[in-house]
């Protein structure tokens, strides 16, 4: 840290006005439309979700510790959906872009709010009505079929699959306007001197989140209410006793839901942008090919969906040409990869919490990233799918990356957030404990998929059991990571130290503002002059002193 | 496959080699400024992956056509999946089978397959390959064991309750042992006592996945003491559980249902001649 | 957030949002929003469209004899009802833009009308003669007229799917110009404020223009 800085010797104070003291009292929040506030409401409820999530897994992994049933076989088809569709649809689909992306994506862009504030807080709420509807379905209605809603096993088991694919459909519909509201922002809201290549990698990667958003999630939507419209007329098109064909269920949902796994990661490729170029003090490497490889990989993602169903009984040719499309979604992502690892060598690398955080995903990602090349290509794919291989693989790509990601941001926006700083160590110890956790749970997985072991089993052959126990252990050490973190995260915000305006050296436009920000945003309308990692014209860094 | 995880392997020592590398060379205090970009090399390294895919593309492709065309000389066996167990036919010999397909050695087998209810999958882990199983249309898939022994087959696409139990062997025999085989099943078993018939048609016939002979409720209900017994249906009425209420229930699942059971049991209709339907009421009349 | 200030000559004056520029831009943006929304509305119908073209080639001569037990005279009238109706919604705009109030809430009133002619054609005649005859959904389905073709039911499921998301977005297009009636009467539009108005439209043309496709896909297409 830049000890030699004279403002980082005085004791930084919370700034007279900010959005959180603004105006008080539950109507203030209820009734928001300031983007900072909603990004803070999506933020406590995402991470509920994803503290939901993650006790579901810990019970999934429960149940696997050892061979023999320890809950019924229904109860663990019912925790494995649960798992899957609170984590999909309520967690890691609104994670990073509701939460920080409400948050910062004005900031960054240099706006007052995003284009419609109204429609933001109805997105919100629409986005809690969901939720609820999700929730209480599974819990009440027992849902069993896995996130999926594979037909016809969906429209034969006798739980209450038309609400929760309702809820879905709901959530669908916050997920749209909230895409929305972002495209419009960026497209009308850039202040004086803000063009498309003087933003902020974080901002390319929500817009290009926002079109997968707003292309994919209307064709999900439709395919749920055909389901559901299935099961309660009959309407014969998915179910083969009427006539219908199951495989057209998966082709519309995987048109939605290869897509949708972009609109998890890409958010995060964002937030790594960020954090590499903030602590390796340096523009990131090969901007334009990092910001428009957002792009390729919103449009050729949308032409891929059918390297889910190799076995499913679709043509060989189809099957050929899904294969061949699938590899060229690995190649802007590898582009990604080398240019984060390129924007390190000549840096000045500060070992920050986030940088750990960013430095773990680039580890775990790739591993994720490379182990997708045996399941795009048709030979290896007919064995892997459908197998532990494909559970631990999506886990690295979601867990390892993404959820890495989202914590990482989460820590290095925190101050902005909250106005207050954290304690590096604890988070540090935490990041350790998910690290070690995360690896022992999922690589484990692998190793289960090369074995033998199909996905989606409630109890195994004795053979897995040694694998299945480790990777049950892991789950543990990583449940434990996390929980450091949200004691840190409490703590922080009961006796954290009072945060500066720009605590990490950064250099986009959210740091140019107090810490939390001004009701407002900005008190005058920034106007840019340079590119966003641009040392030079960068914001005062007004860390405190180097311990 | 090799050559992917070699290649797999490679790209991930690098990339971490080079993340933990130039985070210790250049760690906090550097004065050196990197450049912000480099075109050549942007482009070497978007070029080279572009052609290392494609290579694993078109090696993936080339094995998945010989995966998936059987070979003419192949014997057909006619599968279907239901849940929560597999039936297998020989169509010469007019065997069955549940849950075990005998195979001889050196020879590739074709599984002819449909479904009864959901979309099921068999995968073969031994032999590398996997096909869903879809009700109303016919899917095929193909291995050739090149040694004895016993081998899993298993269900890979989740089909409800019982989904993990949906699990069998390959028994890979020699050649004669096959049509010993094949010989002794084609036989009507006219010899063994009732109750032990039905005792191995309960295992065989894996009716053991939904019912238990120990008194727990399952997916379907408890066989234990069943029998002689007022036993209460789903639409309230209740019936006595004799020899002909244990026939229709094999034979017809649908027409009475047991209160608190969902209606899920596959019939049995033509699969069981009238000794083997007789040995296994026998043999839950056992069942005290 | 927009708030109004109600003047002298009962024209409530539109402020801008305050984190927009100018009121040239806080349109354009909400006409921007607005086309993406209708890009996913017509995604969505895109999958019921995707749904139509593969069953009917599944099942070609089902969708031939099947579509002979719809109205096309009932049809036609609700085409030319729904045409006439993206016509008044145009004036009313137009209106507005010229500061015609009593012409915009006129217009407004005819387009509510007819769309509410439009639905009761439907509620009144077609579907209850469907119930009727039975020839609806599987689940439902009591039709014995069609039993020489394979899975008719098909037909009327995708015909009660459509035409009946259709219906749902007659419906809140009702709701919609309701609203804007009462904001009208309240004096909010007039020729600089007009947004709410051109969004409206935009959306009433395009529930008009999946009719447009619906109509000869199922009534005409044999």
């Amino acid at each position: 840290m830049s000890t030699a800085s004279d403002i980082a010797t005085q004791a930084p104070s919370m700034p007279k006005e900010h959005y959180l003291n603004a105006t008080r009292g539950f109507k203030s929040w209820a009734l928001t439309v300031d983007h900072k506030r909603i990004g803070v409401m999506y933020l406590v409820s995402v991470l509920t979700f994803f503290l939901v999530g993650g006790l579901l897994a810990l019970l999934v992994r429960l149940e696997l510790l050892a061979p023999g049933g320890m809950f019924e076989q229904k109860t663990y088809n019912q925790l494995f959906t649960m798992h899957g569709v609170v984590m999909t649809f309520l967690f890691i689909i609104p994670s990073i872009p509701a939460s920080l992306g409400n948050f910062f994506l004005p900031l960054q862009l240099g706006a007052k709010d995003v284009a419609f504030p109204k429609l933001n807080l109805f997105s919100f709420y629409i986005y809690v009505v969901g939720a609820i509807m999700a929730i209480v379905a599974m819990i009440v209605g027992a849902v069993d079929t896995g996130w999926t809603f594979y037909t016809p096993y969906s429209l034969t088991t006798d739980t209450a699959v038309v609400i929760t694919v309702m809820a879905a459909f709901v959530l669908g519909f916050s997920s749209i306007l909230t895409g929305l509201n972002f495209i419009v922002t960026i497209h009308k809201l850039r202040p004086p001197g803000m063009t498309w290549f003087r933003m902020p990698l974080f901002l390319w990667a929500l817009y290009s989140t926002s079109v997968i958003q707003l292309l994919a999630t209307p064709v999900l939507g439709i395919t749920l209410l055909l389901l559901a419209a299935e099961r309660l007329f009959g309407v014969g098109i998915f179910d083969p006793a009427l006539g219908g064909d199951p495989v057209l269920f998966q082709h519309f949902f995987w048109f939605y839901s290869h897509p949708a796994v972009y609109i998890m990661i890409v958010p995060a490729f964002g937030v790594i942008s960020e954090l590499v170029a903030t602590f390796s003090r340096r523009e990131v490497f090969g901007y334009k090919f990092v910001a428009l490889s957002s792009v390729a990989i919103a449009i050729i993602g949308f032409f891929v969906w059918g390297h889910h169903m190799f076995v499913s009984g679709q043509s060989e040719f189809a099957g050929m040409v899904f294969s061949f499309l699938t590899f060229f979604v690995a190649i802007p992502t590898a582009v990604k990869i080398f240019n984060w690892t390129a924007t390190l060598y000549k840096g000045d690398i500060q070992l920050r919490t986030p940088m750990i955080f960013a430095m773990m995903f680039l580890i775990q990602f790739t591993i994720g990233g490379l182990t997708g090349l045996p399941l795009a290509s048709l030979a290896t794919n007919v064995s892997l799918h459908d197998t532990y291989y494909v559970v631990a693989h999506f886990h690295y790509v979601m867990m390892g990356g993404v959820a890495f990601a989202f914590v990482g941001g989460l820590y290095y926006w925190w101050p902005k957030i909250t106005g207050r700083m954290f304690d590096e160590k604890v988070a540090n110890i935490g990041a350790v404990l998910m690290f070690i956790g995360f690896n022992t749970t999922f690589f484990t997985q692998f190793l289960l998929g090369f074995k033998g072991m199909p996905r989606r089993y409630f109890d195994y052959d004795p053979e897995f059991a040694g694998l299945h126990a480790f990777s049950s252990v892991g789950s543990w050490i990583l449940g434990l990571g996390f929980l450091v973190a949200l004691i840190n995260f409490v703590q922080s915000l009961r006796k954290g130290e009072i945060a500066p305006a720009n605590p990490w050296g950064g250099t986009t436009l959210e740091w140019t503002t107090s810490s939390p920000p001004h009701p407002h945003n900005f008190v005058d309308t920034p106007t840019v002059s340079a590119g966003p990692y641009d040392r030079e014209h960068a914001p005062a860094e007004t860390g405190r002193a180097a311990a | 496959m090799n050559y992917i995880n070699y290649l797999s392997i490679f790209f991930w020592v690098l990339i971490t080699g080079l993340i933990l590398y130039f985070a210790w060379r250049y760690r906090n205090g550097n004065k050196e400024v990197g450049p912000s970009h480099n075109t050549a090399l942007e482009i070497t390294w978007t070029v080279i992956p572009t052609i290392l895919v494609i290579s694993i593309f078109v090696w993936g492709f080339k094995t998945y056509m010989t995966l998936s065309r059987a070979p003419g000389d192949a014997m057909d066996v006619y599968v279907t999946g239901q849940k929560w167990s597999w039936s297998f036919e020989y169509p010469e010999h007019g065997v069955r089978t549940t849950n075990e397909l005998v195979v001889p050695v050196n020879q590739p087998v074709r599984l002819v397959m449909q479904s009864s209810d959901v979309i099921h999958s068999m995968w073969l882990p031994a032999f590398r390959n996997k096909m869903d199983v879809l009700p109303g249309r016919t899917t095929t898939v193909w291995f050739e064991a090149t040694e004895e022994g016993t081998f899993r087959f298993y269900c890979t696409e989740y089909c409800g309750d019982a989904h993990w139990n949906m699990k069998g062997d390959v028994k890979v025999v020699s050649a004669e042992a096959f049509h010993e085989w094949i010989e002794e099943n084609s036989k009507e078993d006219t010899t063994t006592p009732l109750p032990e018939l039905g005792a191995k048609l309960f295992q065989s016939k894996a009716c053991f996945t939904c019912h238990t002979t120990d008194g727990t409720p399952s997916i379907g209900p408890t066989l234990k003491g069943v029998f002689g017994h007022t036993v209460e249906l789903a639409d309230g009425k209740t019936v006595e559980a004799d020899e002909d209420y244990l026939r229709e229930s094999i034979l017809q699942p649908g027409a009475k249902i047991v209160k608190g059971f969902a209606p899920t049991m596959p019939s049995f209709q033509g699969q069981l001649s009238e000794r083997e339907l007789n040995g296994l009421i026998e043999y839950i009349k056992s069942l005290k | 957030m927009s708030q109004q200030v109600a003047v002298a000559d009962k024209i409530v004056r539109h402020r801008v949002g305050h984190h927009w520029p100018n009121a040239e831009l806080e349109f354009s943006g909400a006409k921007l929003g607005f086309w993406i929304f209708l890009c996913t509305e017509i995604l969505m119908f895109g999958g019921l469209f995707v749904a139509y073209t593969y069953f009917r080639s599944l099942y070609p001569e089902t969708f031939h004899e099947a579509h002979k037990t719809l109205s096309i005279p009932l049809g036609t009238l609700n085409t030319g009802v729904l045409i006439l109706s993206s016509f008044t919604v145009v004036m009313a705009i137009r209106s507005a833009m010229v500061n015609q109030r009593k012409a915009m809430l006129g217009y407004l009133y005819a387009t509510l009308f007819l769309a509410g002619a439009f639905m009761f054609v439907k509620l009144a005649f077609e579907w209850p003669h469907k119930f009727h005859m039975g020839t609806l959904p599987a689940a439902f389905y009591t039709y014995d007229g069609l039993s020489h073709v394979p899975k008719p039911h098909i037909f009327y499921g995708l015909y009660f799917v459509m035409t009946g998301l259709h219906g749902i977005h007659v419906l809140i297009g009702m709701g919609l110009i309701t609203w804007l009636i009462i904001q009208g009467h309240k004096g909010v539009f007039y020729k600089g404020y007009f947004t709410p108005l051109e969004i409206v439209g935009l959306y009433w043309h395009f529930v008009d223009l999946v009719w447009i496709y619906l109509f000869p896909l199922f009534y005409l297409a044999g």
